[in-house]
């Protein structure tokens, strides 16, 4: 399920030695261009753990479900707190949904 | 350490740069099992130098990534680690398991859960702060950071952690393991790990077959395992001859269709039956005699399937009596393990309340943390290869381990491998310059032939594989059934597979880390075609489905094992025979008291 980088709000992690999603990304596949922005270089090969959507901080990173697999046009965005997570959910009907939980215990 | 990306590619081997770190203990693969190896380390010695070699960045990488929503294996109070062997010999028909490991594992395993409860993973609990079990042996987390919990108690307890650095191969001597060697996904160094004691904890062997959703769509990973873990544990024992074993109980588990989703979740933790097109229950209907909904695993994660060969698909998870407040917490659920999968259901405008979620088999995956493929190990987990350990997902004789056992299994690697140095006074090696020379040529060779070269690409040869399997070593499209004959076929057209890994290029650093996928799979895949050849009986359905023999023999209730016959190259095949350790019915869960 491929990513899908927003180059309006990607900034490639400007001054970063590397950009967020290219630490986070197990399958090495998110990388910086040329032009700045980060990009996935192989879309098939990516395994929708989200790992990149969750940790890039100017919320740039969208994950699709390949169109082959599922309808236009349905969102699942992470916002990312201390300890906590809070997912919002758009269906393609327009029906939205919210999900928020602890993910890690207060220390 | 982080890598910058380099921009300049070597051009020929004098351009690599070589890289030689020192550990005492070196551990392959940072993940669940990989953690844990370090933690108790350090635990145990202070002084010991632990050093992590890593194929992606720890805090996200492999099986983890995305997080977990159960832990599978947690015994609760009143139960024993016998009673979890018995269970867990149960789910593969009743063995033939290593019953001395699976012991072990499971006097360990509440431990390294409450470990990880310590170290901030919330594990839900009642009102009265009793954890809740969703089934028997398996409780619910808000596992979205696990990785990143375990991530941060390895960086405390390791000397040193190589990101992006992905192992190619041991480093041997004498026969013994003194190390590994790999090269920098970013950096596109050559990097020499010594080490005293090697802990092999890779993961599983994922992309050995093509997944059904590959053709034509965005998605050749819709696949249930990490698909970054490749089996380059197993890979490099088998290429120094260690023996294998049960390569042939292939993991195959039912998941929610085109999106390859898990469904024990819902069907254990939301007691959802698996239904046909008709709407009868499955399990109750055509398997009663196994156990019905509690029928073993490989009953469970084949019958769907069975149901399609027949003519009564598609098959479900019939969520349709699930109230609203249900819905949301099997959702979170999900957010907390595969969260895409509720994107998937947004995607189809899907409300389960009144469509059910279809199911489907996935692709076949070895991976000894669930069935048990894997090394044959002893009981401080060391493999045959001396000095070579193995944890987690890579050792085998050992299913159902899951995140619990494998982290267990990662604190019983590590006190094996410092015994192991502590009684045989190993001292870090000479480096063997004719070894180094050797591999630094075969690993680069790929990218010093470059993009351009009229070759053949990592990819290419992937989906040859992939496709090979899937049709000729009982892969989805063969609803999981081989024979002798398509068997032969596999080998004799894995054999030319090898023989083209000469033509292999790469036009990037990111390429030449699929080259060597590609090669270690061909490897993993290659033994795996030996076990089920090796096996001429049906003993898991699914999991292992001869077409060629359709019934259980009592002549192979044993291990099927095998090893490089390192003077021919040849893999070998032979028996171990099983022992019963834990009494009671091999059958049977538990003791009839107990249930």
């Amino acid at each position: 399920m491929p990513p899908r980088i927003d180059p309006k709000k990607c900034n490639g992690c400007e001054g970063r030695e590397e950009s967020h999603c290219e630490e986070a990304c197990p399958g090495n596949l998110m990388y910086v261009g040329e032009d700045g922005k980060s990009h996935c270089r192989s879309l098939r090969d990516c395994w929708d753990c989200m790992s990149c959507t969750k940790a890039c901080p100017r919320n740039a990173i969208e994950t699709r479900v390949p169109y082959q697999l599922g309808y236009h046009l349905a969102r699942l965005t992470p916002l990312m707190g201390k300890n906590s997570i809070t997912w919002k959910c758009v269906d393609i009907h327009g029906n939205e949904e919210t999900f928020k939980y602890r993910n890690r215990m207060d220390k | 350490m982080a890598r910058r990306a380099i921009k300049e590619l070597p051009k020929a081997l004098a351009d690599v740069e070589t890289v030689v770190v020192d550990a005492d203990l070196l551990i392959i693969g940072g993940g669940n099992a990989g953690c844990f190896s370090a933690v108790e380390a350090k635990t145990l010695d202070p002084n010991c130098k632990v050093v992590i070699m890593e194929k992606a960045e720890i805090k996200r990488s492999g099986a983890c990534s995305a997080g977990m929503d159960a832990i599978n294996t947690y015994i609760p109070e009143g139960k024993t680690p016998e009673d979890l062997v018995r269970w867990s010999r149960s789910q593969v028909g009743g063995g033939p398991i290593r019953e001395d490991l699976c012991l072990s594992n499971a006097e360990e395993l509440n431990e390294a859960v409450d470990d990880l409860e310590r170290w901030g993973l919330p594990i839900l609990r009642d009102e009265n702060g009793k954890i809740k079990y969703r089934g028997q042996w398996d409780i619910s987390v808000h596992g979205e950071q696990l990785k990143p919990i375990m991530a941060e108690k390895a960086l405390e307890n390791s000397d040193e952690v190589h990101n992006r650095v992905t192992a190619t191969n041991l480093l041997m001597e004498d026969g013994r393991c003194v190390g590994a060697l790999g090269f920098g996904v970013r950096d596109g160094k050559f990097y020499v790990f010594r080490a005293k004691a090697t802990i092999v904890a890779t993961g599983g062997a994922c992309g050995l077959y093509k997944s059904y959703t590959a053709d034509s769509t965005s998605s050749h990973h819709q696949t249930w395992m990490c698909p970054y873990n490749v089996g380059t544990g197993y890979a490099m024992g088998i290429r120094q001859g260690a023996e294998m074993t049960s390569m042939e109980q292939r993991w195959v588990a039912t998941r929610s269709k085109d999106f390859c989703g898990p469904i024990d979740t819902i069907s254990v933790g939301y007691k959802s039956a698996v239904i046909n097109a008709k709407g009868e229950r499955v399990l109750q209907k055509h398997y009663a005699h196994l156990g019905g909904d509690k029928s073993p695993r490989y009953i469970r994660a084949n019958a769907p399937m069975e149901e399609w060969l027949a003519g009564r698909g598609p098959t479900y998870c019939d969520t349709r009596h699930l109230t609203a407040d249900k819905v949301k917490e099997l959702k979170i659920d999900y957010l907390n393990e595969r969260p895409s999968f509720v994107l998937f259901l947004a995607a189809r405008g899907q409300d389960i309340t009144k469509d059910p979620i279809e199911i489907y088999g996935s692709d076949p995956y070895i991976i000894g943390g669930h069935t048990q493929s894997g090394f044959w190990v002893d009981m401080g987990r060391m493999t045959t290869v001396p000095g070579l350990f193995a944890a987690g997902e890579t050792a085998g004789g050992n299913p159902n381990k899951f995140v619990g056992g494998c982290a267990a299994e990662g604190k019983l690697a590590t006190r094996g491998a410092l015994k192991y140095i502590a009684e045989n006074r190993v001292e870090l090696p000479e480096i063997d310059q004719t070894q180094l020379k050797t591999e630094i040529e075969r690993v680069f060779a790929p990218l010093l032939r470059g993009g351009d070269y009229d070759g053949v690409s990592s990819v290419e040869m992937e989906e040859r594989l992939q496709r090979l399997m899937d049709e000729y070593a009982g892969g989805t499209s063969q609803f999981y059934r081989t024979n002798e004959e398509r068997l032969d076929y596999a080998l004799r057209h894995i054999k030319m597979l090898r023989d083209q890994v000469c033509h292999l290029k790469a036009g990037d650093l990111h390429e030449l880390m699929l080259c060597h996928d590609v090669i270690d799979r061909i490897d993993v895949a290659e033994v795996l075609c030996h076990h089920l050849k090796g096996r001429k009986e049906t003993r898991w359905q699914g999991w292992q489905t001869r077409s060629d023999y359709p019934d259980t023999d009592p002549a192979y209730d044993c291990f099927v094992e095998t090893r490089k016959n390192m003077e021919t190259g040849e893999i070998e095949c032979f028996t171990r025979p099983y022992e019963q350790i834990v009494p009671g019915d091999r059958k049977a869960p538990s003791l009839p008291d107990k249930n």
